[in-house]
């Protein structure tokens, strides 16, 4: 192995614009353009030859599950963590539901560390709301903040911070340490014994229905409390038509809320419950065919900010069995990129530029994560991700480097392909494999 | 037809087939003799995740009269109770040499698991899953339907549907299998349904159904309806606030004493009333609608092992053209 540093990259197509070379070189983006292959570093450089391909800034999830501690069936940090980087991602959010619940400093850090051991993509923790994800006690949110870990993203998704004052106290909380609650909107009565979409499908499968008013009255308590208070509120996994309205309305008016929306609530639909395969069992969940078109239009216009994996892996016994019986979730974070490209720039809604704003710099932003989601210019750190957009390929969850085999996508054949990633300059991805983790002294 | 697992993806001509070779089954129940050879050699298993009695031992007549050896799996204080899943309760099935599996199931969807899984290769009977589907509770009732239609005007009922008649599915529609398989096999066989519930007891998304929909019981039987199917309702919904006691219910939604004295003033017997058991006398029937002779609770009984036994056939003997009367519906020992 090289201990070389310094990486010519050829023929890339920076945000699919103009061909630039671009000259990596201890970390850091040293030259673009025609200057970086005639750089006095570029005699010494690794030459990537990647005519043709797009470059964008590397990705960051704000909403991956990784599972460690307590689920190392399910995921572990080095599996998690491969997946995101074969996935273009630089950067994770891991978050709070781990067991024990990330609610304290020692936790975080742990999950912290087991990021830096990995060397994949930077794991930023999530820290949980409330004490054990109970929605009673606030969490130690100042020694989370304050820890190695230096959390900013607050959620105790899976679950809703149902309570309204337990939710006011938390958001006024968080500004202290410039932090942002991440809701996991979900009115719990209303969804009592919920399995999937309520609406035409489920009233002939006779599955409960989860209705779009029991995230939207919530999204709506939400955003009036934020404006109240005047603080920092993201909304996790946005899934129907009348919560983008919602958000809409409420950015209009200049509450300081973002949202996401996941690769799959923009691509699949409740039809495909019909099955009753549980692969397609997830929280929110899959909604109607005129939600997906909402999701598109407010991606597209801005509402909503950003694309969350909601990567969500589980052990193949929890989905081999009856659907009321099978665990709720997806995994996301190697498809995240080409569901994008197929849902959202191949049907004309955005661009690569905008696709960069949505998963890497908005991202970066609401987590407050400072070396990532930059752009790609000199002196900015080299966190890239190179795609070979014309390339298709048919999903195979056996393949993946996920523990988890429940990708919805299964079978599916998607455009995009990650070529090579840089984090921090160094290649973890090459030629759409992995390569080495990035190792770094623990500070 | 490889499986039944639902009425909603049933065609007409196989439905049609099965109450056709249903009158054929029924017929052997009147004999002294109730046993044909059709099916010897083979094992049917019950796997009952749920306990209905009524259902098994129906299943279970309607399989040793047709000569299959009948294994009963009872998911109380077996393996499965000891956390064992569906998955490995139907490999264990598949190994013992289970050639029909005839599966109730808490969970929707539970039979179309087995159905599509490669855990399982045989055929796969739906006998009731979650709020979902009960087919063979709809075919039996399609059945006792089309006796009746056809006596009331006089034509044989082999080969008929029940085009031009009106049924009302009157109770908890929302929680209700038995509702769900009955719409869709009632309107593929040609007659109106109107489904009759409290607004809460109708599932969100039933007013795209192709049924009309009535919150007034005594509406729907003022305009006439030429059966009233009335659903078991749960005392225990009224905890969940799905109406406000059962007196309540009972006033509004019930087959009460004052309702049968109505339908008895208007016509003579033409209407049926229909009941799939276990019945709650009192709550959503009265005993004297339940033992009126308009009742038609145990001929829905006797005709759910016909149906049955029908279903059972038409699976194990494959797809093949039917074989003549004669060689297939023979008593044993002939």
């Amino acid at each position: 192995m090289s201990t070389n540093t310094t990486y010519l990259i050829r023929g890339a197509k920076p945000l699919g614009t103009e061909v630039t070379d671009i000259l990596i070189h201890e970390g850091t983006i040293a030259a673009l353009g025609a200057g970086a292959a005639t750089h006095q570093l570029a005699a010494e450089a690794t030459i990537i030859e990647a005519a043709g391909q797009i470059a964008l800034p590397g990705m960051v999830d704000l909403h991956t599950h990784l599972r460690e501690p307590g689920r190392e069936d399910a995921e572990t940090v080095e599996t998690g963590t491969r997946a995101a980087a074969l996935g273009g991602f630089t950067s994770v959010h891991a978050m709070a539901n781990s067991n024990p619940v990330a609610d304290t400093a020692g936790v975080v850090e742990q999950v912290w560390s087991l990021g830096k051991r990995s060397g994949w993509v930077d794991v930023r923790p999530v820290g949980a709301v409330t004490v054990g994800l109970a929605g009673e006690r606030l969490s130690e949110i100042g020694a989370m903040a304050d820890s190695r870990a230096a959390v900013r993203v607050f959620s105790d998704d899976g679950i809703c911070v149902f309570d309204p004052l337990v939710m006011r106290r938390a958001l006024e909380y968080v500004k202290a340490f410039d932090g942002v609650i991440a809701q996991h909107a979900q009115e719990p009565r209303l969804t009592e014994g919920a399995q999937m979409n309520e609406g035409e499908i489920s009233a002939v499968l006779g599955l409960a229905g989860w209705p779009a008013v029991a995230e939207e009255s919530i999204i709506a308590r939400d955003v009036l409390l934020a404006e109240h208070v005047d603080s920092r509120l993201h909304i996790c996994h946005v899934s129907t038509a009348g919560s983008v309205e919602i958000i809409r309305w409420a950015k209009s008016r200049g509450v300081k809320v973002t949202a996401e929306v996941t690769p799959h609530h923009l691509l699949l639909t409740d039809e495909l419950v019909q099955s009753y395969d549980p692969v397609y069992k997830v929280n929110p969940p899959l909604r109607r065919q005129a939600d997906v078109e909402a999701l598109r239009a407010g991606l597209a216009d801005g509402t909503i900010d950003i694309i969350g994996t909601d990567h969500a892996p589980h052990p193949s016994e929890a989905k081999e069995c009856e659907w009321a019986a099978a665990a709720m979730g997806m995994t996301g974070l190697e498809t995240a990129l080409s569901v994008v490209q197929h849902t959202m720039i191949e049907t004309g809604l955005i661009s690569w530029a905008d696709f960069a704003r949505i998963t890497s710099s908005a991202p970066a932003a609401i987590g407050r994560v400072a070396d990532q989601g930059r752009e790609l210019a000199v002196g900015e750190p080299a966190n890239i991700t190179l795609v070979d957009a014309e390339a298709r390929w048919i999903v195979d969850p056996a393949a993946m480097a996920t523990k988890g085999r429940n990708s919805p996508f299964k079978g599916l054949e998607l455009p995009g392909k990650v070529t090579h990633v840089f984090f921090h300059g160094h290649p973890t991805v090459r030629d759409g494999k992995l390569d080495t983790p990035r190792i770094t002294q623990e500070s | 037809m490889k499986h039944l697992l639902s009425t909603l993806d049933l065609s007409r001509a196989d439905a049609i087939r099965i109450l056709d070779i249903a009158e054929e089954m029924a017929a052997v129940g009147t004999r002294q003799v109730k046993k044909l050879p059709a099916l010897r050699g083979r094992t049917v298993v019950n796997l009952f995740f749920e306990d209905s009695t009524r259902t098994r031992i129906s299943f279970e007549a309607a399989a040793k009269r047709l000569s299959a050896d009948v294994i009963n799996f009872s998911a109380k204080g077996s393996s499965v109770s000891k956390g064992e899943s569906l998955k490995d309760t139907a490999q264990t099935l598949q190994a013992i040499g289970a050639d029909a599996v005839v599966i109730r199931h808490g969970a929707s969807g539970a039979p179309a698991r087995l159905a599509a899984t490669d855990w399982i290769d045989a055929p796969v009977v739906n006998a009731g899953d979650g709020t979902h589907e009960h087919p063979t509770q709809a075919l039996l009732d399609a059945f006792t339907l089309r006796t009746h239609w056809s006596a009331l005007h006089g034509h044989t009922s082999s080969g008929s549907d029940l085009a031009g008649m009106r049924v009302a599915i009157v109770g908890d529609i929302l929680h209700s299998r038995v509702a769900r398989s009955n719409l869709w096999l009632l309107r593929t066989l040609g007659a109106e349904v109107t489904m009759v519930a409290p607004p809460t007891l109708l599932p969100h998304g039933s007013n795209v159904w192709p049924c009309t929909i009535s919150f007034d019981l005594d509406a729907t039987l003022a305009t006439g309806v030429d059966a009233v199917m009335m659903l078991r309702v749960q005392g225990e919904r009224m905890h969940d606030s799905f109406f406000p006691n059962t007196r309540e219910y009972s006033r509004l939604w019930g087959f009460d004493d004052a309702r049968l004295a109505a339908l008895d003033a208007t016509d003579s017997g033409e209407t049926i009333i229909m009941h799939p058991g276990p019945m709650n006398r009192g709550l959503e029937i009265s005993s004297a609608a339940a033992d009126s002779p308009r009742s038609t609770v145990l001929a829905q009984v006797a005709n759910g092992v016909a149906v049955r036994m029908a279903v059972l056939y038409l699976l194990l003997s494959g797809d093949q053209p039917r074989p003549a009367p004669s060689d297939a519906i023979r008593p044993a020992g002939l």
